[in-house]
Formats: structure tokens, sequence, C-alpha cells
């Protein structure tokens, strides 16, 4: 209704304006003239819309009696309507396009790949004194050219109860897999999230976050030796967020334990569990940070395991136990003001503890040797990103392992414990022309294999299409 | 403690937990501007907290650890909407576990979708750098709009906070007569500035130019999102040859260095404006944001 008024109101007023002939203190005096009047109809409107507002507010209230309290931003579009901006036609919220179609889920599609320079054959690659899943893709990857994993997302509310997210990886070998997919509640409350599917294990800070977010071109060596590279698996997550200004966020997962650490062992009950605990804050304006604690733990049974043994020959072992991983990581960003525009810094860390218990096979189908089986083995990485222009970015990261010193029984003869310590060091420096888009160049000094060096050189690009992402912290 | 002494004690635990004091209405604004804007019309019946300051661009926020706390406590979310958060807003609504602020609840308050929008592109394609589908998102530079928003809010806090309608009702009411009588002040204010042409940093003042007849000739932003390049701010300077614009304006969470350089190469002076509450030391709320904005601009002006 105001609107119309507005426009009767607005129309000679503008056909007064155009044909008047002007000269310079005309218009001045005319200006002020009509800034009077354009006072005075403001304030008539004024008064106007204060009544109608009024008016809607005791039909408001009647009609909120009946109604139940859900009621949209659609019934507010009365009182939207614009009081006097004289061209504005009437409201505001626009109507979604119709169609079969308007429902899609948010599409995005991640497309990276590059090219790889190693100087050992990374067929070979091993890390000394940790043993492997068998056909594991730990180390550099595939050298020469080659597109790297494109991930597919899909994700959209599925009721208003709950939403859904599907991201299907589709490998440079053509081959298909779902990273993730997963339904989760969005009104639960108290804090309280459930998932329910495929979902990356919320330890540590790496692991629950997409390859296309990480800040250097691989893994680190300890996500490869202990989580299989990034744990996954199939399973329920409840989260619970505390209510205090302080970040605290809980979480429990159940799982089947299908990957490594864990093995598929066909069992009705749990394979996996999860704890996480988290928390952060904020340091004035310029810093941020977070930092947890985590335990994973899975059984496993027969799993495939390759490691050399004392004559220096590639055998396959077969565990059977449990083991538990734990997971100390932290994460601290300082951006001048909290404005990571022109430069930011980020400095990342986490250590990771394994522990496995059970029983190895050495030599499954050849010398086929059973005995008890005992390794407390550990990690580093500390990593800190720089950008210090806009689109710029520098990083550098250094890692360890400790493979301790595991309990093989009565192999240990055949798979003697080692005292090396793998450790590798890594420079990164990427552009980023717009926040879609990246290109990265990285160079590694790999030493996880005692007594090789492995020089790589990685570039990279990764490009996002789509939907536009929001990022984890 | 045995079993028939712990069994009241933990439900008197959880009691507590579950029924916490009922205070204020917690509401999280994501800028400024809604921030000044729920205290101007919920006083002491709101508790507002601000995830991000003027200083900061309102587009590149991270989802921390301390703004998804704060999520989870709110009772309504009031941001601006039109995808200007879909950076990060969507992360905290997610991990909040607050059914009572997800998009579509009566707590998740998006102010651009009660203003007319400007800038709705016809087409959308990210070759067009970060363009929003609901349009250019940055309405708080319009006090007409944030007008409209006021209402809207307003009635927004009177049906989540129903015992205190009568309270936020008279508030509104006192914030509307007091900022249309600004309004009709800064309008006369501003008449020098109809028809001045200028050049933005970054496609920020669009409801600004639209109240006040102001004319952007150029932007140096190649695409909005999109850093300055040396190659654009050369076509920039050699487009403005003949509209000679009066002045470049950057909002105060921008780095400047664009627009010294237009000032260093054809003279045109940059000026700060606060754009939002808190950008510059006058912008104290949102009557002082439009005050500073307007005497800034007015001073060039007053130069010869």
């Amino acid at each position: 209704m105001p609107v119309s008024i507005v426009l009767a109101l607005a129309a000679p007023f503008h056909a007064f304006a155009d044909t008047h002939p002007a000269t310079p203190s005309d218009l001045q005096g005319l200006r002020q003239e009509v800034e009077a009047m354009r006072a005075a109809y403001e304030a008539r409107l004024q008064t106007l819309e204060q009544r109608l507002m009024a008016a809607e507010k005791v039909a408001e209230q009647a009609l909120a009696s009946k109604a139940a309290a859900n009621s949209g931003p659609g019934d507010l579009a009365p009182v939207a309507a614009p009081p006097f901006v004289p061209t504005a036609p009437a409201a505001a919220s626009p109507s979604p396009g119709g169609g079969a179609n308007a429902f899609n889920p948010a599409i995005s599609l991640i497309l990276a790949g590059g090219y790889t320079r190693t100087s050992q054959d990374p067929a070979n690659y091993r890390i000394t004194g940790v043993q492997l899943p068998a056909g594991n893709s730990a180390g550099p990857g595939s050298r020469g050219f080659s597109l790297a994993e494109s991930e597919l997302s899909l994700a959209a509310n599925i009721d208003p109860w709950l939403r859904g997210v599907a991201t299907i990886a589709l490998g440079s070998d053509n081959s298909v897999s779902v990273e993730e997919a997963f339904v989760q509640t969005t009104s639960l409350n108290r804090g309280l999230t459930l998932k329910a599917g495929r979902f990356y294990s919320g330890v540590g800070y790496l692991n629950p976050q997409h390859v296309h977010t990480w800040d250097f071109a691989d893994n680190p060596l300890a996500y490869q030796a202990f989580l299989g590279g990034q744990f996954g698996d199939d399973g329920l997550q409840l989260k619970w967020l505390a209510p205090t200004d302080r970040y605290i966020e809980l979480g429990l997962e159940l799982g089947r334990g299908r990957g490594f650490p864990g093995s598929d062992t066909g069992r009705n009950s749990a394979g996996m569990t999860a704890l996480t605990a988290h928390t952060g804050g904020d340091i004035g304006d310029s810093q941020n940070w977070r930092a947890g604690l985590s335990r994973l733990s899975t059984k496993a049974n027969e799993q495939n395991v390759s490691a050399v043994n004392a004559t220096g020959s590639l055998v396959t072992n077969a565990f059977s136990g449990n083991t538990s991983v734990w997971v100390v990581d932290g994460v601290w960003k300082w951006a001048p003001n909290g404005n990571g525009a022109k430069t930011n810094f980020k400095l990342q860390g986490e250590y990771l503890r394994s522990t496995r218990r059970g029983s190895l096979v050495y030599d499954v189908g050849n010398a086929n040797v059973p005995d008890a089986y005992r390794a407390a083995q550990s990690g580093w990485y500390l990593q800190g990103v720089y950008q210090f222009m806009p689109r710029w970015r520098v990083g550098l990261r250094t890692e360890r392992l400790n493979p301790g010193s595991p309990d093989f029984g009565i192999n240990s003869a055949s798979l003697q414990a080692s005292d090396y310590r793998p450790k590798k060091n890594t420079l990164m420096l990427d552009y980023n022309p717009s926040e879609f888009s990246r290109v990265r160049l990285q160079f590694a000094q790999d030493r996880a294999q005692q007594g090789m060096t492995d020089n790589q050189i990685f570039l990279q690009y990764q490009m996002s299409l789509g939907a536009h992402g929001a990022h984890r912290y | 403690m045995n079993q028939k002494k712990a069994l009241p004690f933990l439900a008197a635990l959880l009691v507590l937990l579950a029924v916490p004091a009922h205070a204020a209405l917690r509401v999280f604004a994501c800028e400024p501007e809604w921030g000044a804007l729920a205290r101007e019309l919920g006083g002491d019946l709101v508790d507002v907290t601000v995830a991000t300051s003027a200083l900061q661009d309102p587009h590149q926020i991270q989802a921390k650890p301390s703004l998804v706390a704060r999520t989870r406590n709110a009772d309504l979310v009031v941001c601006t909407g039109a995808e200007l958060e879909v950076g990060w807003l969507p992360v905290l609504l997610q991990q909040s576990g607050n059914a009572k602020v997800q998009p579509g609840q009566p707590g998740n308050f998006a102010a651009a979708d009660f203003v007319r929008k400007l800038d709705v592109p016809s087409q959308l394609d990210r070759s067009q750098g970060d363009v929003h589908a609901a349009g250019n998102p940055h309405i708080q530079t319009d006090p007409r709009r944030i007008y409209q928003v006021a209402t809207a809010l307003s009635v927004r806090l009177q049906q989540l906070d129903a015992a205190n309608a009568p309270a936020y009702a008279k508030r509104l009411n006192d914030f509307s007569q007091r900022w249309q009588q600004a309004i009709r002040r800064w309008s006369l204010q501003a008449a020098p500035l109809k028809g001045v042409v200028v050049v933005s940093q970054h496609k920020s003042f669009v409801y600004m130019y639209d109240w006040l007849g102001l004319e952007e000739a150029a932007v140096l932003e190649p695409k909005p999102g999109v850093e300055a390049t040396a190659s654009h701010l050369q076509a920039v300077l050699a487009s403005i040859k003949n509209s000679s614009p009066r002045m470049t304006l950057y909002a105060a969470y921008q780095d400047p260095k664009a627009s010294e350089w237009l000032n260093k190469n054809a003279g045109v002076p940059a000026v700060k404006v606060p754009f939002t509450v808190g950008g510059t030391d006058g912008a104290k709320d949102l009557f002082g944001l439009f005050d500073d904005t307007l005497s800034r601009l007015l001073a060039v002006l007053a130069k010869p």
C-alpha cells in the first residue's frame, strides 16, 4: 500500500523536475525547494506508515496467536515494503526460479592436476620402520603429468531436519570412489549434531579436510604412516558443542573400521571408535587458534601390511589386533586486525602416536610365521604458511617419524627394528588468481627411507567450479 | 555417593544445564552495522555479539572457533545475506548444532531479503568475478534501506521475544523518528554531491550512489573481488580522462594502494569511507556512520 502512495506522489514530482528549464542558480534554488518538498512528503509518509505498522502489528499478533511460531521471512513482506524509496518496486525477497530443477542440490567440482618429478622411483617408496597397508598410495604418486583427484560434491537440505552431502572422487586412473556420503541433522539443538554415512573422521586437524583445502600438495608422513593417508569410515558421528563462550567441541564416532589402521572384520559390533575434543578462541582481533586431542581405536583382522625384511626384500605380513592412534593438533592464525586480505600467517602442527597390539603373521603365503606383535610409533609435523602479498603464499613444513622398537616376538630375526628416523622438509609457493583457483609449486626433500633422499618437485593446479565452497577453520 | 543421592543431584545438574537463566535475547550479528541496528532496536533486551569488525572484509572471514561458539548460543543471527557471507556463515550454522538459527527459521534474519537490490546480474558466470546472484550485498550504505531493514528486524525481535514486543515496538518508533530526521538532514547536507562523478575501489557503494545521486565513472577492481592490476589501472586512467572524477572511495577495510595510485597519477583524491560502524573514529554508531561518511565526501568537494 505505501508503494502506491509513494508512486502517486513521486510521479508529478518527477515530471516537474524534468521539464523545468534550468540555469545554475535556478537549479540551486530548485534543488532546495525539492528537498524541502521531499522532506514534507517524507514526514507525511512517515505518519502514514506508523499508522500502517500499528495496524499491521495488531493483525500480525492475531495471526501469531493462531499460527505456530514458525513463520518465515515471507510473512514480513508487507512490513518490508519500501516506505519512501520513490522508484522502488514492491518488495524484496526475489521469488526463486521454479521448475523441476529448482530444488537441485548445490554442485561443486574440483579440478586438479599437475606435473611431478622425483629423483627416486615412486614405485619403490617406503617409510623405513613403518608397515604401510599393502597397496597403499603413500609417497609422491606417479611421475610426470597426471590428473589429480577430481572431486564432485553435491549438497542440499533434505527436509527441515536433515542435510545431505555426497563427495564423489574421480581418480586419475578412471576409478570412481565415494569419498564422503552422509546425512547430518540441522535441528537437534543443544549444540548436538549427528552425522550418519561415510565421512572423514574428525580426529586431528587435517583429517576432516578435503585434499583441495590442504596447504601442501601431499599430506604429512605421519598421516601416511598411521592413518592410511586420511581416515574415513562408514558409521555415526555425534558432536556436541558446549554452551560456553569458549569453543569446546566433543565428538564421538562409531564405525565399521573399513580402512587402515582398521580392516573390515565382518562382525556386528563397531570396528572403529573415535573420541575427539577441540577447543579454541581469539587472542585480540588479530589472532585465533584451535587445539585438540583425539583418539582413534580400530580393530583389524588379517590386515595385509608390507614391510622390508632383514634381507632387504619386500614381504607382506598380516596384522590382527587393535590399534589406537592419539592425535594432538594445534593451529594458530594471524592476520593484521583479522583482515587477511593482504598478509596472513598460519602455523599448524600435529603429533600422532600409534600403538598396535595383536599378532602378526610374517610373510603371508610363504614363511607364514605367526607371533605376538606390539608396536608404539609416533610422528609429527609442523608447518607455517605465510601470505606475503595478495594472491601469493609461501609455506614451509618439517616432519619426523619415530618408528620406535616394535616387538615382533619370534619374527624379530626376520623383521628387525631400525633406529632410523624418517624425515622430510617441504617448501611450497602458491599463487591464487582468485579464491576459486590456485597454482602451486612445491619442492620436498623426502628422507622417509633410510639411505635414500628423494627430491620431489610438484607443480599443480586446483580449481573450484560451481557452488561457492564454505571452508572449515 | 550412593545411587539414591546421585540421582537427584544428576537431575538438578541436568535441569541447570538444560534451562539457562532466561536473560536477554542473544543476537549474533555478522557485520557491525547490523549489530548496531540490533542495539538500537533492542537496547537492554538484547545481548549483541558482532562477528566481524569494520577493518575486516566481510567476504573473507574464517569460520573460526570463537564464531562457532557464539553461533551455538545465539537466539537470532542477523546477517546481510545476498551471499555476502557464503564463504563462512554456512559452516558456522552447520557446526553450531543450533536449530533456531538455521536458514528458514525465525532466528535467521538476512537483511538483504527486505530491500530492493541493485546490480543484480543478468548473467551468472565467474568470469565476471565474485558476483552475487542476488545482487550487490552492500546495502548498509543507504540509510533508507537501513530503515527498511530496521522495520523488518524489529518485527522479528517482537516475534522471537513476544513478552517484550511492546518495548521493541516503542524502540522502533523512537529509532524511526530519529532516523528519518537524520535522513532528511543528510539528504539536505548531501545536496552538493548530486551528480558528482566518482571512482570506487570495489563496488561497495552502489546503494549510497543510488541515494545521493553520485555517478560512478569507474571501479578499480577489474572484476568484483579481484585485486586491481597494473593494466586495469592504466585502462581506468585512460577511461576517466573525459569524466574527470572528483574522488575515489574506498572502504576502511580495503588496502588503499590502488586508490592512492590513481591519486598520484590522475590527481583524484582517495577518500576513506567508514563503510560500516567502527570503520573510522567518527562512525561510532549508525548515525555517526553517515555523519562521518558525508563529512568526508563533502570535505573533498570543499577543496578547490
